[in-house]
C-alpha cells in the first residue's frame, strides 16, 4: 500500500466515522430527539438518553474502533513496505 | 470526628500526595518540562488528560447546572466529550508525529510565519487566562465551604499548591500528579453517586438508577421529577427549553472548542508514538465518560432530593446544609408571604443577580438581604447552582467522610486542570515567545529558567482572577470553548488537512474568528448584558454557542483568502506529506 492509498483509506476511514459521530450526537440527541422521546428506553425517553447517555458511549466506541481500524491499515502498509523490499 | 477535621485530614493528604510526586518527578530539561520527555504510558496520560480536561467546572458545577436545565444540560454532556472524537481522529496523531512542544509551534511552522505563531500565542493565552480563572475560583468554593477560611485565603492557598508542583516538575511533574489527582476525583464523585443513587432507587449504578423506579414504588424516577418540576412552575425535566439552533450550535462549539484547547492538545505530545496518541484519547474518553455518564445521574437525584428536602419547610426546621450555605452566601432566603415556611418554585426572588446581605438577621433568623423582592411569583429560594455537587452528600445525609471526599475531589478538579493551564501558559511565553521570536540565542537552561518564572507569573494572575471572578465558573468556562473553537482548531485542521493553505489565510482566519466571537461575548455579556435574550442574538444563538458560527467564519475566511494569494513553499508540503505518515 502506496502512502497515498494509505491517506486515501484514511480518509474514508474519518468521514465514514465522522459521520456516525454526528447522527448519534447532533442527530439523535438534538434534531431527532424530540422525534425519539416517544419511545423508551426503561424509564428513559430515548431522545433523553441519547442526549444524556447514549451519545457519549458512542463516542467511546468510535475512538476504539479507529484506533483498531488504523493499526490495520498501519501493518497492512508496513507489511507491504517490507515485501518491496 | 468531626466533619471539618476529617475533610483537614483528606485535603491535607491529598496535597502531600501531590507535592510529593512533584518532587519526585521534577523538570530537569526542557523537553522534560514541555512534553514530561515524551515517554509518559497511553494508559497513565489518558487518566492525565482526564484530570487536566475535568475542570472545577466539571466535577463542582457541570451536575448542578444540569439538575436546573433538564435536558438542555445534555449540551455539556454531549460537547465536553465528542470532541475527544474529532481530537483522536483529526489532530492528536498529526501532531504528535510533528514532534514539536507547542501549539503554536505547530502553526508557525506550518504556516512558516512568525506573525502566524504569535496570533496562536494571543489566542492561546487569551483561551488559558478565562479558563484557569474558573479553577480558581472553584478553589476558593470549595475551601470557604468546607474549611471555613474566607474564598480569598483558599485561592491563595491553591496558588501555593499549584505554584510548587507547575514551577518545579513541568509537565513532567504535572502530569505524574494528574495521575493521582484523577483517582482522588473519580473516586469522590462516584462514591457520593451511588450511594444516592442507593438511596433513591435501589440501583448502584447511577448511570442505570436514574433510569430507574423509585424504591418501594413503580414510579419512574425521571417521571417523578418531571411531575415534581411541572408543579413548582418549572418546565418538565426531560425536555428541552432552548431552541434547537441554539442547543445545535453551543453542543457544537463547545465539541471543536474541546478538540482546539491547546493544555488538552500539548497532552498528547507526552506519549511516544503516534499510535500511543490515538490509544491514549480513547482510554482519556474512558476516564472522562465514567464522570461524565454520572454527572446527569447526579443532577437528577439531587434535584429530586433538593426539592423534597426544603420544599413547604419552616425556616426554622430547615436542614443543616441550607443555613451553611446560607452563611457563605450561595444560598439566600427572603420570606416573601411572610409565613415562615421556605417556598421554591420557578421564577426569580429578587432583583439582581447575587444577594446582597445585610449584617441583620430576619424574623425567623435567616440572613436579612436588601434586594428588592419580585412579587409575581413565589419563589423565595435563591441558590447558586455551583453548590448543587458539594452540597448533594449534606443533602441526602451521607457521612462526613464522603463530604470530605467530595471536598478533596473539588480540589483535585480544579488544582490538575489548573496546573495543565498554567503549563501551557507558561511554554507559550518561555519557548514560542522568547526562545523562537524575540530572544533566539537563550540557552536551554536559560529557557527552562524563564518558563519557570512565566509559570510563576501566570499562578498571580490566575490568583487574581479567581479573587476577583468575572462570571460564575461554568460560564466562564464556556467562553474559552468559543474562542478555541473559532481560532485554533481551524488553524490547526486546515494546516493537516489542507496542503493549499497558506500564512495569509491562516492568520486572516484566525483573527476574523478571534475578532467575530470575542465582540460578539463581550457584547452580550460585558457591555450590554440586558440585551442578552434570545431575541436579540444573531440567529437565535446565544453567546455560549456562537463559536461554532465563529469558526465557520474562520474556515471561509482561511480558504478564501489562501486561494487569492501565493501558495505555500514546497517544504511546508513536504512537511504535511509526513506529518500524515504513522
Amino acid at each position: 500500500m502506496s502512502p497515498q492509498d494509505y491517506w486515501k483509506a484514511n480518509l474514508k476511514l474519518l468521514a465514514a466515522l465522522l459521520f456516525i459521530w454526528f447522527v448519534i450526537s447532533f442527530g439523535f440527541g438534538i434534531i431527532l430527539s424530540d422525534f425519539l422521546d416517544q419511545f423508551s428506553l426503561g424509564g428513559f425517553k430515548l431522545g433523553f438518553w441519547f442526549a444524556q447517555q447514549g451519545s457519549i458511549y458512542g463516542f467511546v466506541i468510535l475512538i476504539f474502533v479507529y484506533v483498531f481500524a488504523m493499526h490495520r491499515l498501519e501493518k497492512k502498509m508496513k507489511n507491504q513496505e517490507e515485501d518491496n523490499e | 470526628m468531626s466533619s471539618q477535621l476529617l475533610t483537614y485530614i483528606f485535603v491535607g493528604l491529598s496535597f502531600a500526595l501531590y507535592i510529593g510526586i512533584a518532587i519526585w518527578s521534577r523538570a530537569s530539561s526542557t523537553n522534560e518540562f514541555y512534553v514530561a520527555g515524551k515517554g509518559v504510558n497511553p494508559v497513565a496520560n489518558g487518566m492525565a488528560t482526564a484530570a487536566d480536561w475535568m475542570s472545577a467546572a466539571s466535577f463542582i458545577s457541570m451536575a448542578g447546572l444540569i439538575s436546573f436545565l433538564g435536558k438542555d444540560g445534555a449540551v455539556y454532556l454531549m460537547g465536553w466529550t465528542g470532541g475527544y472524537v474529532l481530537l483522536a481522529l483529526l489532530l492528536a496523531p498529526y501532531l504528535r508525529k510533528f514532534g514539536q512542544y507547542t501549539v503554536p509551534d505547530f502553526i508557525g511552522t506550518r504556516y512558516y510565519s512568525k506573525t502566524a505563531r504569535l496570533v496562536a500565542v494571543l489566542c492561546l493565552i487569551f483561551i488559558s487566562f478565562t479558563y484557569v480563572a474558573g479553577q480558581m475560583r472553584g478553589v476558593g468554593i470549595v475551601f470557604s465551604r468546607f474549611l471555613e477560611v474566607e474564598i480569598n485565603v483558599g485561592v491563595i492557598i491553591g496558588m501555593i499548591v499549584v505554584f510548587f508542583y507547575a514551577v518545579l516538575g513541568g509537565m513532567k511533574g504535572i502530569t505524574y500528579t494528574q495521575v493521582a489527582q484523577y483517582c482522588v476525583m473519580i473516586f469522590a464523585y462516584l462514591v457520593p453517586a451511588i450511594f444516592i443513587s442507593i438511596l433513591i432507587t435501589g440501583n448502584p449504578v447511577p448511570q442505570l438508577g436514574f433510569g430507574d423506579t423509585l424504591l418501594n414504588s413503580s414510579t419512574y424516577l425521571l417521571d417523578k421529577l418531571d411531575q415534581l418540576s411541572v408543579d413548582l412552575g418549572f418546565n418538565a425535566y426531560t425536555e428541552n427549553t432552548k431552541s434547537n439552533i441554539d442547543i445545535f450550535c453551543i453542543t457544537a462549539a463547545l465539541m471543536f472548542g474541546t478538540a482546539g484547547l491547546p493544555h488538552v492538545i500539548v497532552r498528547f505530545f507526552t506519549v511516544p508514538k503516534v499510535s500511543d496518541a490515538r490509544k491514549s484519547a480513547g482510554y482519556a474518553l474512558v476516564f472522562i465518560a465514567l464522570l461524565y455518564t454520572t454527572a446527569p445521574a447526579v443532577a437528577a437525584f439531587s434535584r429530586v432530593n433538593f426539592i423534597e428536602s426544603i420544599q413547604e419547610k419552616s425556616y426554622i426546621d430547615s436542614p443543616d446544609w441550607f443555613k451553611n450555605w446560607e452563611n457563605i452566601g450561595l444560598i439566600a432566603w427572603q420570606d416573601k408571604n411572610e409565613d415562615g415556611f421556605i417556598n421554591y418554585s420557578a421564577g426569580k426572588p429578587f432583583e439582581g443577580s447575587r444577594p446582597i446581605f445585610t449584617d441583620n438577621t430576619g424574623s425567623q433568623g435567616e440572613r436579612e438581604i436588601a434586594n428588592t423582592p419580585i412579587n409575581d411569583n413565589s419563589n423565595e429560594v435563591y441558590i447558586d447552582r455551583d453548590i448543587m455537587v458539594l452540597a448533594n452528600p449534606e443533602i441526602a445525609k451521607l457521612p462526613a467522610w464522603v463530604m470530605a471526599l467530595v471536598a478533596a475531589g473539588g480540589l483535585a478538579a480544579a488544582l490538575s486542570t489548573a496546573a495543565g493551564l498554567l503549563l501551557v501558559i507558561s511554554s507559550s511565553i518561555s519557548h514560542d515567545l522568547l526562545k523562537k521570536t524575540f530572544m533566539p540565542k537563550i540557552n536551554e537552561r536559560q529557557e527552562l529558567f524563564y518558563a519557570r518564572c512565566s509559570a510563576a507569573i501566570a499562578i498571580l494572575i490566575a490568583g487574581l482572577f479567581g479573587i476577583y471572578p468575572p462570571a460564575f465558573v461554568a460560564q466562564v468556562v464556556a467562553f474559552a470553548f468559543g474562542l478555541a473553537a473559532s481560532t485554533i482548531f481551524p488553524a490547526l485542521l486546515l494546516g493537516i488537512f489542507s496542503k493549499r493553505l497558506n500564512k495569509e489565510g491562516a492568520i486572516a482566519g484566525m483573527l476574523a474568528g478571534l475578532v467575530f466571537t470575542a465582540s460578539y461575548i463581550i457584547y452580550f455579556k460585558f457591555l450590554f448584558s440586558e440585551l442578552d435574550s434570545s431575541s436579540n442574538w444573531l440567529f437565535g444563538i446565544s453567546p455560549e454557542g456562537i463559536g461554532f458560527l465563529g469558526m465557520i467564519i474562520n474556515f471561509v475566511v482561511a480558504i478564501l483568502v489562501s486561494s487569492f494569494s501565493t501558495k505555500p513553499p514546497i517544504e511546508v508540503g513536504q512537511m504535511v506529506d509526513k506529518i500524515r505518515l504513522p
